[in-house]
């Protein structure tokens, strides 16, 4: 047990060693001069040395990664190219929790949404309910996000008028404001999360409710809705767990354009704002940032198999 | 995906005579709704999907009438639209469409023209033809995605083969550098080479491919361990086979079919991706058309005033990964087993 720790920890290392080196050497390619980025045109040739003598760009590309690894192992990412120049590290730290906010709440909604839907189909399998359902998440999972999310302002915003569209408010500066304008954003992540779950638990349901034991249930007059919730949920979310675990990816990857279409200061509009404008010390933080929280909620999900299904304790031990 | 009831048998008479009616009601609704000005966009948004719901069901029974037996229209609808897009995208420079790039000349056409006044489905801002840029569009966007699924398919299904079928120092490797490709979010991967790479097709279409090839390598890979373990292969190997010929004669055949089910439904994913790029602006630029980039028109206002520069695009591309997603289903349902519960 013990060693397969250490080799998985190892691998990890391994894993986020190499994005490292990726990220750095990808970004080394980008056409045009840092120092021009930053000091802009007209100046001497000589300004123009000294600020490339200060960002290090002088010295050999492995050198460069070494100082650049180095930093980011004590915490320095360096700093903006693009005014305001302030430390890479406490624009991520300022447009992480709104990310992370709307990740989380994107998947309580997307649960929220998907168990009743789910027990709902799976009980009428094969019924109206269910087939209008299944129909129904298989276009939304057609739907790229940035589509959702204009469909909904479209609907919700202009033409209902039911939520603003306006600044973000921050979580510190009032509860209340902040979620009403975090719910829309929210909504358009969890739409897509939820369609996929429900499709996932749907399946396992219906197979879980062909056992025995749930006949007998059945058998014995207990309600539908407590056959569902107590004896059937559990043993069919497995995996619903693991799907959680690769919609990660697609939870980032749908923050970044929600943030991007509504306007909101996380990490999507970071790394967007920071690409357009060639700003390189940005994305090579943000990207490194986002790949160490990813890898490491995929290490925690699979980690939580064992506790969730005994079955697969003893199998890797 | 809307399977046929199959519960009761109908007689043909009764099929026909509720799914004739209800055709012909769901299309002159949606028809109505469509050019209708007499209530409110949101309820005619309402009307339109729910006429053309009908006539889709309407259709569904009429088929089951004249066939004989449950029909899945939806598919067969969603081949027509492939056929139909992909005929357009591949003929579109010898169809006479309307000016789609060429803002110069855009500056004596009418801007942001309504649907019908001469131009098909209006113009937008710099009086370019939307129809024309939807049909433009689709052939970037579709070049884009199968250029690169096919260097994903083939680089990745090799690599996953080749590691799959020797295993051990050579399998760990193309496992941690799988994995690293697969520890950055797509998007933010994407991102990341859109500030390195020019917005070309050909750039866009390589760092795609970069997307798909670690599920690739993966399902390949997982294929080649069932397969090699199999008898035949044993049997080949004692036949003294070269390990040339046992990948190529025995384990491709095998390995190929899910990998290309695995293809189709990554066409419409990476159909996604270049669209969400081109709308945040990294993709392809305008005045080239692309569906992200002409959904990203309407941003900033001009959607509420012509809703049509959004619709159009956003239908395009819409039915496009609908319909690949339905013809992907289908072919991993059939031939792999594996990931089709999914």
């Amino acid at each position: 047990m013990l060693r397969r720790l250490l080799i998985s920890t190892l691998e990890l290392v391994a894993v986020l060693f190499l994005v490292s080196l990726g990220v750095f050497l990808l970004l080394s390619l980008v056409p045009g001069d840092p120092a021009v980025a930053l000091l802009g045109e007209g100046r001497t040739p000589q300004e123009y040395e000294a600020m490339r003598e200060q960002l290090g760009l002088n010295q050999p590309l492995l050198s460069r990664y070494g100082d650049w690894l180095g930093g980011v192992l004590t915490g320095d990412l360096g700093t903006s190219l693009v005014p305001p120049q302030t430390e890479v590290l406490d624009r991520i730290l300022s447009a992480l929790p709104v990310s992370l906010e709307l990740a989380v709440l994107g998947l309580v909604m997307a649960l929220v949404i998907a168990l009743p839907l789910a027990m709902w189909s799976a009980y009428h399998q094969g019924g109206r309910a269910d087939r209008v359902i299944s129909a129904a998440t298989f276009g939304l999972l057609s739907m790229p996000s940035f589509l959702l999310g204009i469909v909904l302002i479209a609907v919700l915003v202009n033409a209902l008028g039911i939520f603003p569209r306006n600044e973000w408010v921050r979580l510190g500066d009032g509860i209340g404001g902040n979620l009403q304008h975090a719910f829309l954003p929210a909504l358009t992540i969890a739409l897509m999360e939820a369609a996929m779950f429900t499709r996932i638990l749907r399946n396992d349901l219906v197979t879980t409710l062909n056992e025995d034991y749930i006949l007998a249930a059945r058998a014995r007059g207990m309600s539908p809705l407590r056959i569902m919730v107590s004896d059937a949920l559990r043993p069919s979310s497995f995996s619903l767990v693991t799907i959680l675990g690769l919609s990660i990816g697609r939870l980032v990857g749908s923050t970044v354009i929600v943030e991007y279409l509504f306007a909101l200061p996380g990490m999507g509009k970071l790394v967007i704002d920071a690409a357009n404008q060639g700003n390189y010390p940005v994305v090579q933080g943000a990207v490194l940032v986002i790949a160490l929280i990813y890898v490491a909620s995929n290490r925690l999900i699979d980690g939580s198999y064992g506790y969730l299904d005994p079955r697969t304790r003893r199998a890797r031990a | 995906m809307l399977a046929p009831d199959t519960r009761a048998a109908h007689p043909r008479r009764t099929l026909l005579l509720t799914g004739l009616p209800l055709l012909v009601a769901g299309l002159a609704l949606a028809g109505w709704a469509f050019t209708t000005e007499v209530v409110v966009t949101i309820v005619r948004m309402l009307l339109l999907a729910a006429g053309v719901l009908a006539a889709i069901a309407g259709l569904g029974k009429v088929a089951h009438a004249v066939c004989g037996r449950a029909v899945d229209v939806v598919l067969w609808l969603g081949i027509g639209w492939l056929t139909f897009i992909l005929g357009a995208a591949i003929l579109a420079p010898w169809l006479p469409l309307g000016n789609h790039d060429d803002a110069v000349a855009g500056l004596t056409a009418p801007i942001f023209a309504q649907p019908g006044d001469g131009y098909l489905l209006g113009t937008n801002n710099y009086g370019l033809d939307v129809f024309s840029r939807a049909i433009h569009g689709a052939r970037t966007s579709i070049l884009v995605a199968l250029l690169a699924v096919l260097i994903g398919t083939t680089v990745g299904g090799l690599v996953g083969m080749v590691s799959g079928f020797v295993r051990g120092t050579t399998d760990r490797l193309v496992g941690i550098v799988s994995n690293s490709l697969l520890a950055v979010p797509p998007l933010i991967l994407l991102i990341a080479l859109g500030t390195v790479l020019d917005p070309s097709v050909r750039s866009i279409a390589f760092a795609l491919s970069l997307l798909t090839i670690p599920s690739m390598v993966r399902l390949a890979r997982a294929n080649t361990i069932t397969v090699a373990e199999r008898e035949f292969v044993l049997a080949a190997r004692a036949l003294g086979a070269s390990r040339m010929r046992l990948l190529r004669r025995e384990i491709l055949p095998n390995v190929v079919l899910p990998v290309l089910s695995l293809a189709v439904v990554m066409i419409s994913v990476l159909i996604v991706a270049e669209a969400s790029l081109s709308f945040l602006g990294i993709g392809i630029q305008p005045p080239q058309p692309t569906w992200g980039n002409m959904i990203a028109e309407g941003q900033g206002g001009v959607m509420e005033e012509h809703p049509y520069i959004v619709v159009v695009p956003s239908v395009c591309l819409f039915l496009t990964v609908f319909s690949f997603n339905l013809l992907g289903e289908k072919a991993q349902a059939r031939w792999d087993t594996r990931s089709a519960k999914l």
